[in-house]
């Protein structure tokens, strides 16, 4: 792998296909997961780790699997990691395992996963693989950190609340409170702010892709329409 | 032609299997690691949360250890079967530990633990699990407010059966204006706890094997 071809997938996964922004694929758990950013965080991490695991596992045995069996084995080999993720947050991190709970064991169905296997996995080196599944889950990691720190502000006025349940209770004044004595806004809160935040971020996305655009090319760029649809597993 | 479409179907299947196998035993591998550290972690979890309802100088048994089943019972709102957690201070009873369900919820049900002192005193209510609106109907939880501590000390003969309300109802208790369904269903489910508790009081505190026998059996039973 080339340093070029590593910033080229790095680059891909972070910012020019990101998942959240871009793609649109894995709406469930950033809708659902996104309402602070210690969870946020947490579950997106938890998706990197399965993305490069299962590229990692999935580009070498490429060739031994005949194509009319692609989807199930890619999915039995998700499920597997996926389940050995949901053990060890269980054994080692128990009170992230409660509240991320069923989100877990759903990485499974989210459809980035099955995407990014199907997409580059499936017809690239292991090294490669590996690297695009963790780059995708990082740029689905840096959505959700933003989208749980907007979220968290103004539906409660804190940030990173919930952090003792990561690192122990020791944590608990690493809590910020950014507006004190603030009562809430249950909007933000509720999934609709996620979808508000989410709508958001996309135009900020857009609008910074079309001004780097229009200096490159003087004034003549247009918005290009993202693609969003989730092929294999929507829900 | 058959014989091909026969064959592809033969390797495909047994490709299908190998790899369900090799899955298989990769999750057996990993349950056998983690299934120690999981029991603990959920040992620990139960304990921090009985602990912080019924203090460890209460008692010297292991109390996670020691329970009793208690069948499903409309005071306790269960469906099945629960598990009490006693405490018990040099053989004799002191605090039980419930797991109540609030079923009437602003959005379903609501799980509860509640300590109860051997004198009918509640040592504690926490909120274990919840669907109530965030930022609402959340102030049942002890992170977001004190307002579950308003338990601790109550008893049935503190406070006379009508007054187990919340206080929109003409009750004790207090609520937060724009959500009074929610603290009224935990307020009604303490006080069923209480009323189950005082009629089977003697039941829930009978020693079973593993407990200290000898001791145990007459002495619970005076008090």
């Amino acid at each position: 792998m080339t340093p070029q071809v590593f910033k080229d997938i790095l680059y891909n996964g972070v910012w020019k296909q990101n998942t959240g922004l871009v793609q649109l694929l894995g709406m469930c758990p950033i809708l659902a997961v996104s309402s602070s950013v210690v969870n946020g965080v947490s579950l997106g991490l938890a998706t990197a780790v399965v993305m490069a695991l299962s590229g990692a596992a999935i580009a070498p045995i490429r060739h031994l699997v005949p194509n009319e069996a692609r989807i199930p084995v890619f999915i039995l080999i998700i499920a597997v990691l996926v389940t050995v993720v949901q053990f060890s947050m269980n054994a080692y991190m128990y009170g992230l395992y409660v509240v991320l709970g069923i989100f877990i064991p759903l990485i499974v169905t989210n459809c980035i996963v099955l995407a990014r296997i199907e997409a580059f996995a499936a017809k690239n080196p292991t090294l490669e693989s590996a690297l695009d599944g963790f780059a995708m889950g990082l740029g689905l990691t840096a959505v959700l950190a933003v989208l749980g720190g907007i979220r968290e502000i103004i539906g409660h006025g804190t940030l990173l609340s919930g952090i003792d349940l990561v690192f122990g209770e020791a944590a608990k004044s690493w809590v910020i409170t950014v507006v004190p004595n603030y009562h809430g806004f249950l909007l933000a809160i509720l999934p609709p702010g996620a979808f508000i935040t989410l709508g958001m971020l996309i135009a900020g996305k857009n609008w910074l892709n079309l001004r780097a655009e229009q200096k490159l090319k003087g004034s003549n760029a247009t918005i290009t329409p993202v693609d969003g649809g989730c092929a294999p597993a929507a829900h | 032609m058959r014989r091909t479409i026969a064959k592809a179907s033969i390797v495909t299947a047994l490709n299908l299997l190998f790899f369900t196998v090799i899955g298989t035993a990769l999750l057996a591998i990993t349950y056998q690691l983690t299934h120690e550290p999981i029991a603990r972690s959920e040992e620990q979890e139960k304990l921090r949360l009985v602990t912080q309802i019924a203090p460890a100088s209460l008692y010297d048994n292991d109390i996670i250890k020691d329970t009793a089943d208690l069948a499903a019972d409309k005071f306790l709102g269960n469906d099945d079967t629960t598990v009490a957690y006693i405490g018990r201070l040099k053989g004799e009873p002191s605090i039980a530990v419930l797991q109540v369900i609030a079923p009437d919820g602003y959005s379903g049900k609501i799980g509860l633990i509640i300590s109860i002192h051997s004198d009918g005193k509640v040592g504690g209510v926490r909120v274990i699990s919840h669907k109530e609106t965030p930022g609402l109907g959340d102030y049942i939880e002890i992170a977001r407010s004190k307002w579950i501590t308003g338990f601790d000390g109550t008893s049935l003969e503190s406070i006379k059966d009508s007054d187990w309300k919340v206080k929109k109802d003409g009750g004790q208790f207090d609520y937060m204006a724009g959500a009074t369904i929610t603290p009224r269903a935990v307020v009604k489910a303490v006080h069923k706890a209480l009323q189950y508790f005082a009629q089977h009081r003697d039941e829930i505190f009978k020693p079973h094997p593993p407990a200290n026998v000898q001791t145990g059996q007459s002495e619970g039973e005076k008090k």
